[in-house]
């Protein structure tokens, strides 16, 4: 059964034809990548997939419902982290958890952004403003926010599109392990330019050609064994047996 | 350290060369300017009695002063009250800011003098009218500053407010109002300048008591040396102010 669904999109800014006959599909709980150059269409794209901009042609739908606005239940990451200036790391996850749990007493959704701070590694900082954090720090915050509101469903841009090559790593595998954690199935549509972050993240990968006109191509399955051992190595590189002292000056 | 004691120094140096210059012209070519010394041997129980009052307006600089200041404020706090709002109505609806810009721009260069009798026509007491006439003039650059500083909001925070799912009010409070605070700051402080400007232009003309209304009366009575006493007065007045609205502005952005 397909959770998320884009049928013939197509979308042009101007003249420029941007994606030509897009057509998608994830099953509930699945960790789709979409690969491409820069430039290629990706955000258009999960931007159109997400709701966040409306296609010129074609239907996205998500748990058999068209999308018209932004998913339902769904959260994004950025690539530039999109927080605001002006909160602090908490206050950036509760201003998430507060629609997502309006239910909820204040105390409640305190806990409930601080437990995910804490799940990034962030507790400590939770009071400082995105400008006292490092980038990593700042996307650990931004991927807190979007977990925090439990989504259904994860959009992601380029989310470590603009740490090193380290601190990549080990967002990847706190990503994977928030994923695993999340006690529910979790879809995930992420963009990326970096074809070992695919691999080593998802189910099943597609690779967007190259504009103007971009289409999708059919979607490699990623062999379970890959999966494993890449797991296993991005683990044993991050988890500190090597050179911890490194790692942590870089988080 | 050293560069502020020179700046002070070199401060110093302009002023008495103005107040020379000042002499010069007074002493020379125009007898009826009274020199520096005369004015401050006039003005003295003025300055050094600030808080006297001898009569309606025959009172110390310090409650003239204060009485100009406390209707300034008046004023100024109505524009920011409608401008602010009206700076981000525009700023935010492209329809509303295609069906109003055209008449603000005409609106916004009157003079206070030409807005000074409609208020009088409309309010008949010449406190209401200076207000009206303080609000309408000096409300602009709120307006225009807070309509930029909407505008200036990045998209990725009208994205972030949709995909965090907020209410209106709470994109208000917490994405609109914060990015959007330099710009207003910027528009307050160009607002409070102008409600200086024009609040000499309103006493005068409605001769109330105050700076502006002391200027006019002093004029009248052919006591000149007053006259310097109140431009003084204002150009400190309206620096002091500049400076202070300047550092709100900055620790604003620091923030």
């Amino acid at each position: 059964m397909s959770f998320l669904t884009l049928e013939n999109i197509a979308k042009s800014f101007g003249p420029r034809s941007i994606l030509h006959n897009i057509n998608l599909s994830l099953a509930a709980g699945e960790f789709v990548s979409i690969v491409g150059a820069s430039a290629s269409g990706k955000t258009t794209l999960v931007k159109i997939a997400s709701g966040l901009q409306t296609a010129d042609s074609g239907t996205v739908t998500v748990a058999g419902q068209t999308v018209t606005g932004f998913v339902a239940q769904a959260g994004m990451v950025f690539q530039n982290y999109s927080l605001l200036p002006w909160l602090s790391a908490l206050e950036n996850v509760r201003l998430a958890v507060e629609p997502a749990f309006p239910e909820w007493t204040p105390k409640q959704h305190t806990e409930q952004a601080m437990k995910y701070l804490d799940m990034v590694g962030l507790g400590k900082a939770a009071l400082k403003t995105p400008a006292q954090l490092s980038g990593g720090m700042r996307q650990r915050v931004a991927i807190a926010r979007a977990f925090a509101a439990e989504p259904r469903i994860l959009f992601l841009d380029e989310p470590f599109g603009a740490l090193d090559a380290l601190t990549r790593a080990t967002l990847q595998q706190e990503l994977a392990s928030l994923c695993r954690a999340a006690g529910r199935p979790v879809t995930v549509l992420m963009i990326t330019n970096n074809i070992e972050e695919a691999i080593l993240l998802s189910h099943r990968i597609h690779v967007l050609g190259r504009g103007p006109g971009a289409t999708l191509s059919p979607s490699f399955a990623v062999e379970p064994d890959a999966v494993s051992l890449r797991h296993r190595l991005a683990e044993f590189l991050t988890s500190g047996a090597i050179a911890p002292r490194l790692i942590q000056e870089v988080a | 350290m050293k560069k502020t004691i020179a700046n002070t120094l070199l401060s110093f140096v302009g002023i008495v060369l103005v107040l020379g210059l000042w002499s010069f012209i007074s002493a020379n070519v125009a007898p009826d300017l009274p020199s520096p010394v005369r004015t401050w041997e006039e003005s003295r129980l003025y300055i050094m009695q600030p808080w006297e009052k001898r009569g309606e307006m025959d009172q110390g600089i310090g409650l003239m002063t204060a009485y100009s200041l406390f209707r300034v404020a008046k004023g100024f706090a109505l524009a920011l009250l409608i401008g602010t709002p009206l700076g981000f109505l525009l700023g935010s609806s492209p329809l509303f800011f295609r069906m109003f810009d055209p008449t603000i721009q005409i609106l916004r260069p009157i003079s206070p003098l030409a807005w000074l009798p409609l208020g009088l026509i409309l309010f008949r007491q010449s406190e209401p009218a200076a207000l009206f006439t303080i609000a309408l003039c000096s409300m602009w650059p709120t307006v225009v500053n807070t309509m930029q500083g909407v505008r200036a909001i990045p998209q990725d925070y009208h994205n972030v407010a949709k995909v965090l799912r907020l209410s209106p009010w709470r994109k208000f409070t917490k994405i609109m109002l914060p990015a959007t605070l330099p710009y207003m700051f910027s528009g307050y402080r160009l607002s409070l300048g102008i409600a200086w400007l024009v609040i000499v232009a309103a006493e005068m003309l409605t001769g109330t008591p105050g700076v502006g209304g002391f200027l006019w009366q002093e004029y009248n009575s052919l006591i000149y040396s007053h006259i310097l006493l109140c431009i003084l007065t204002i150009g400190i007045v309206g620096f002091i102010l500049d400076r202070l609205m300047g550092f709100a502005e900055a620790r604003l952005r620091a923030a």
